[in-house]
């Protein structure tokens, strides 16, 4: 290594590829590269963190479940009354269920979940992580002879990526439910005929294509809040950062991911 | 101020040897051709101003800092050289005490003891544990915060906890990252008794990093002074103070007469 600057104390000309804003880009993108590269490296060489999962999942899945409920019923009983005076205008609420379980099913409970995620699980990752960056709690479990990006990142990434699909189909299920609820105070329609009326309207590819999208915005959600807070700077301001940029970043990168989807599932269809 | 504690002192084995070491951040030349040797059963105190590079001398010997150029070798082993599970092994035999502590914040004391140990001595039984983190516990005199979380405790409590979790794995050697930064004279001088404590128990080498003279004339055989990047002044507290330097009396006067 040159190390002639350093020892004659002169100041190491400032050397810049393309620009200074774009060279930092590249390098964020080569530094996510590699704690994605790392992520698949890690987890399937022991020692597994099984306890450390655990406690994730319960914390992104069990502790979500109120807010994901409440949510989810919510955004059920407000999509069908939305919806109705619009089918009514052509004489078709008779199809309401239909609609309303293709809309769920294949947009709004991966969707609605994920954002919920993305801001109370992403936020939380991002902050708990930047804090125990500054605190040098990371530094402590590296000198302990743990491997803090196992224990901590490892753990996180795992339980959103397999909590958020489980949380999806829960939220089907509440949105649906909600749904029911309006249909059946406004057209007295019977839980029975509802229910024959959403499963004749999804098919196995819609509930398919939604769970490994909710995978995939799991992983997304979990990385992200993980990354930003890992590589927080130091400083209770750069731990603010590192919250707020997990949940924007996540949320901005969900959008994305749904878009792309779409189009994939529907060159599926038309196949 | 040697005799006291010099018994377990062997000048004739180096357990730390740094030769040659740089580093910088950007522009800012931290450390500079740094030369230090510390010798098996010793407490060598190392001073300096904040932001000369005291800090991240300890990171780089225990390796969470890699160094520009320079060999740092502990316990005969070349740092920078070392693979991941080579560094956890030699780990297993460097404590290291924050300045803030570091306790997981998220955890009680009993889990943040225990959390070296599950993960480092396979086979241990719950009894086993047990005892080590009660044995840990009252090593630092703090047995009934058992089953307390970290945001209980005072700034004292915090720093003999902090010890007490690198003590469990029965360390060669201590790193003390400015152990009385922020606690008031009296419970600064409880920690450096607890570091002598530690030395004359368990025999250990250490480095401890300060600002605070107090505490480097409590528990150091040897003081080496941080100056400019490197080890300018190196001996017994009178010896690297009976310098004309300025910066070393200035560091001297603001200490006792501020």
């Amino acid at each position: 290594m040159d190390t002639n600057h350093v020892k004659t104390g002169e100041a190491e000309p400032r050397k810049y590829v393309i620009s200074r804003r774009l060279d930092r880009l590249f390098m964020e993108m080569n530094d996510v590269f590699r704690f994605i590269v790392r992520f698949f490296r890690e987890v399937f060489v022991p020692p597994y963190e099984f306890k450390e999962i655990v406690k994730q999942c319960y914390e992104v899945g069990v502790q979500s479940l109120p807010l994901i409920s409440l949510t989810g019923f919510i955004t059920g009983i407000v999509f069908t009354n939305q919806s109705r005076p619009s089918l009514s205008e052509f004489g078709a609420v008779s199809w309401l269920p239909a609609l309303i379980a293709i809309a769920i099913v294949r947009a709004l409970a991966p969707l609605v979940t994920a954002l919920i995620a993305a801001g109370r699980v992403g936020s939380n990752m991002g902050a708990e992580l930047g804090s125990m960056k500054v605190t040098e709690q990371i530094d402590a479990m590296e000198v302990s002879a743990t491997n803090p990006y196992k224990f901590l990142v490892v753990s996180r990434v795992l339980a959103t990526t397999f909590m958020i699909p489980t949380l999806t189909l829960y939220t089907m299920f509440v949105a649906l439910m909600g749904a029911f609820i309006n249909v059946n105070t406004n057209e007295q329609t019977s839980f029975v005929s509802y229910i024959e009326q959403v499963f004749s309207a999804i098919t196995f590819l819609d509930v398919f294509a939604s769970v490994i999208k909710a995978f995939v915005f799991g992983f997304t959600i979990g990385m992200v809040g993980c990354y930003k807070g890992y590589n927080s700077s130091k400083g209770t301001e750069g731990v603010g950062k590192a919250a707020n940029a997990s949940v924007v970043t996540s949320m901005f990168l969900v959008f994305i991911e749904e878009l792309l989807s779409l189009q994939i599932v529907n060159a599926i269809r038309s196949m | 101020m040697e005799d006291k504690k010099s018994n377990h002192i062997n000048r004739q084995e180096a357990i730390i040897s740094i030769r040659g070491l740089y580093k910088s951040f950007g522009d800012l030349h931290v450390l500079r051709d740094v030369d230090l040797d510390v010798y098996k059963g010793e407490n060598l105190v190392v001073l300096g101003r904040s932001g000369t590079g005291k800090s991240v001398l300890i990171k780089i010997i225990a390796g969470l800092l890699k160094p520009d150029a320079g060999i740092v070798t502990v316990l005969g082993q070349d740092v920078a050289q070392l693979s991941t599970k080579e560094l956890d092994q030699l780990r297993l035999k460097v404590g290291f005490s924050f300045q803030n502590s570091a306790l997981y914040d998220s955890m009680t004391i009993r889990e943040n003891l225990e959390f070296p140990l599950v993960r480092n001595v396979r086979n241990l039984s719950r009894q086993e544990i047990d005892r080590a983190v009660e044995e840990a516990l009252e090593d630092v005199g703090l047995g009934q915060t058992i089953n307390q979380m970290p945001s209980e405790l005072s700034g004292g409590q915090r720093k003999r906890i902090g010890i007490a979790r690198t003590l469990i794995l029965k360390p060669e050697i201590m790193l003390y990252d400015e152990p009385t930064a922020g606690l008031d004279p009296i419970t600064s001088i409880d920690i450096n008794n607890l570091i002598n404590e530690v030395q004359e128990k368990h025999h250990s080498t250490s480095i401890v990093i300060t600002h605070d003279l107090t505490c480097a004339k409590m528990v150091g055989n040897r003081i080496a002074m941080l100056l400019d990047g490197r080890f300018e002044r190196q001996g017994t507290f009178e010896e690297v103070f009976e310098s004309d330097d300025e910066r070393v009396q200035a560091f001297y006067n603001y200490n006792f007469v501020t």
